[in-house]
């Protein structure tokens, strides 16, 4: 309930800021919201996830820049008693949440970056270190990143991770979404190959919501009336099936406004062809003019000169 | 007439207790950051993945920046509006800017994971207009720039004439003394136009901060999101640039065993209530049309915090600053000041990390001892710099018998 109130009050802010601003808002329109016509994206069902964890040992094998990790480790089912988080040395993280209708059978969910269609992160970024490519991914460049961290504070999933404990060359770790070894191919990323259950489908965006669309027409009774990432934030490349309520299974409760819509429009509205800065300046410029006082009109102007003889 | 008839470099002994204790606190925090330069932040701070800025950000940064807004607020009134009676106050005004601006800078490299590419956002080819974050930056340089340039006449002031280099390098005497005196005249000419530039800068990204946390509007708390926080952030940062002003005037003052500068000072103090004014209708109008008023009582710390920074420390010295009373009393004026002085530093705070309430997090951040050791020594650097340079150079106004 507070939630929700608090969601239509942002909503409600959302649309007064609108109209507020206008043209930055026009202009905004024309941006990648609905863009991207062949997005890959990849649908998770997570009634079908067992929590074997295959993919979280395919991404740790194929990015070989993470710390390296024992084989064995990702047999230890321990770890679905606390709840986990990606982190700077993993990428996609599994955990268990229990089915209240059957003890028996507890549901899994797979996290990693969602590959936003419009990223906050790509919006944040004050160097272009992140990239959205047209076809999906959301791509990181340590070598442009200053290391500000705005990334990790516009997330709306709180996603990206840092190496806090690097000294001299830390980076912003998330999912890369295999882009260079494999998407950008075409081919599917390691996770998705790795999963014994076929949990995961690879394809466009668009399709795939066609194929979540007709899971829930199809069973309606397995899943909730909801494909998580069709709308959330304006849309993200991974999307989710569920058979408990998101919320339960820890995917935060999201508008579907994307966040740099609420912020490009300031931007783009104070700096539109450069004319308020200027306007400003002119405006001061006339005011220091008039203001000038009329007994000082036959002296040089002398607020910060020196002696000027 | 003009400030540089009344200012003079400061005759005091500069190696003072409080300095030796500034001395202190300097190697102290500067111990830490050299701790975090070489094991990194997570050694140093209890930032996590969660909460990826904490008071570094929040207090080096922003409230840095907007605690040298008496800057560009004083060189308005001085320089725009010719309010030549309060030329006094520009010169201590710039120089806190100045420095504010500086020590931002170096407060931001202890807390930039790469620091060594802090120059990145210069290079057209990594421009990216979108970042609110690039706004920030790029505003931000350019106006340090600004500052160090309105900086210059105090220099030549101080030097020209009296240019008196040891043995061979005499030589040099007459051409270093001509080269200032050009400077001097240049910069005098054209000096109107960084005084309007600062102040356009200053209105840019000191708005451009509020900007920033509107982006994680799923993050953070209804009292302290809304699309109007730029204008909160900017009527906030031009209402504390006077009370700041008094608060300095009325510590120089007193730590130089001078009288307080109440002719300034008091009439001075009269804007505030007008621009503080102005900030707490806005933000009140806002709370009401947004409905955001229904957190107040929520007991939550954010809405604590917000009666502290907002009730206690912002509606609080604005009735004090509408009395004469106060405003004519050394004592009560800068109580006035100090209060909302640290209203505006407890908001920023509040907006970059405790409103901010990211999704996942196992505990409320709070920060370590080592990123208040460091925040800390930088302020303590910071204000022996300060009383260097005032010693220096004809900053402050000259005591009274001089006059």
């Amino acid at each position: 309930m507070g939630i929700d109130r608090r969601d239509f009050l942002k909503r409600l802010a959302g649309i007064g800021g609108v109209a507020l601003l206008g043209k930055g808002a026009e202009a905004y329109a024309g941006q990648p919201l609905g863009g991207f016509p062949d997005h890959l994206g990849v649908l998770v069902d997570t009634t079908l996830c067992v929590g074997c964890r295959s993919c979280e040992k395919a991404c740790n094998e194929i990015n070989q820049d993470l710390p390296r990790r024992p084989q064995e480790s990702f047999q230890d089912m321990s770890v679905f008693e606390g709840r986990r988080r990606m982190s700077a040395g993993s990428y996609t993280v599994v955990n268990r949440y229990p089915d209240p209708k059957d003890s028996e059978r507890p549901f899994y969910s797979k996290f990693q970056c969602m590959h936003c269609l419009d990223p906050g992160c790509v919006s944040a970024c004050i160097v272009g270190a992140l990239t959205k490519d047209p076809s999906g991914a959301v791509r990181y460049d340590a070598w442009k990143c200053i290391g500000c961290r705005y990334c990790m504070a516009a997330c709306p999933f709180q996603v990206p991770a840092y190496e806090y404990h690097n000294a001299l060359t830390p980076q912003v770790r998330k999912c890369t979404f295999c882009f260079e070894a494999r998407t950008s191919k075409g081919e599917m990323p390691a996770c998705v190959e790795a999963c014994p259950m076929e949990v995961m489908t690879f394809g466009k965006r668009r399709e795939l919501i066609t194929i979540a669309k007709s899971r829930i027409k199809k069973y309606p009774d397995r899943y909730v009336r909801h494909i998580y990432g069709e709308h959330e934030v304006g849309g993200t490349g991974w999307l989710y099936l569920s058979g408990l309520p998101f919320e339960d299974i820890d995917f935060p409760k999201l508008g579907n406004t994307s966040v740099p819509s609420y912020t490009e429009p300031i931007q783009h509205a104070i700096f539109k062809h450069w004319i308020p800065p200027l306007t400003w300046f002119g405006v001061l410029g006339l005011l220091m003019w008039f203001m000038k006082p009329v007994e000082n009109k036959t002296e040089p102007r002398s607020d910060e000169e020196g002696p000027e003889k | 007439m003009s400030s540089h008839e009344h200012a003079a470099p400061l005759d005091k002994r500069f190696f003072t207790t409080g300095v030796k204790i500034l001395i202190a606190l300097m190697i102290t925090g500067l111990g830490f950051g050299l701790y975090r330069m070489i094991f990194g932040l997570g050694s140093v701070t209890n930032l996590t993945d969660q909460y990826p800025w904490g008071l570094w950000i929040g207090v080096d940064v922003a409230s840095g920046v907007a605690l040298a807004a008496g800057g560009f607020t004083s060189a308005f009134l001085a320089h725009i509006f010719h309010r030549e009676h309060y030329h006094a106050i520009v010169r201590p005004a710039l120089l806190t800017a100045m420095l504010g601006y500086t020590f931002v800078g170096i407060g931001l490299m202890f807390d930039l994971g790469r620091w060594y590419n802090i120059w990145h956002p210069a290079l057209p080819m990594m421009w990216q207009g979108n970042s609110v974050l690039f706004e920030v930056g790029m505003c931000v340089m350019v106006y340090v720039s600004v500052l160090y340039f309105e900086f210059i006449p105090i220099v030549t002031e101080r030097f020209m004439g009296r240019v008196n280099l040891p043995g061979i390098l005499s030589l040099l005497n007459e051409p270093i003394d001509a080269t200032l005196r050009v400077i001097d005249t240049v910069s005098g000419k054209i000096m109107f136009l960084f005084v309007i530039a600062g102040v356009v800068l200053s209105c840019l990204h000191q708005s451009s901060l509020g900007t920033l946390m509107v982006i994680a509007p799923y993050k953070m708390h209804p009292l302290y999101w809304s699309l109007l926080s730029p204008l909160f952030f900017l009527f906030s940062a031009i209402a504390v640039g006077y009370p700041m002003v008094i608060f300095e005037s009325i510590i120089a003052s007193k730590s130089f065993g001078r009288e307080p500068e109440m002719h300034i000072l008091t009439p001075l103090a009269k804007f505030t209530p007008y621009l503080l004014g102005v900030y707490i209708a806005l933000k009140i109008g806002d709370m009401i049309y947004r409905g955001s008023y229904v957190y107040l009582l929520e007991g939550s710390i954010q809405s604590w915090m917000f009666w502290f920074e907002f009730g206690l420390l912002t509606v609080v010295p604005f009735l004090m600053f509408l009395s004469s009373r106060v405003r004519q009393s050394a004592g009560w004026l800068f109580t006035a000041a100090i209060m909302y002085v640290v209203g505006v530093l407890v908001n920023r705070a509040t907006v970059f990390f405790v409103a901010y309430q990211p999704p996942f997090a196992e505990k409320a951040y709070f920060p370590a001892i080592g990123e208040f050791a460091l925040t800390i020594g930088l302020v303590s650097t910071l204000m022996l710099v300060y009383r260097a340079i005032v010693t220096i150079f004809p900053v402050l106004p000259a005591p009274e018998e001089e006059c």
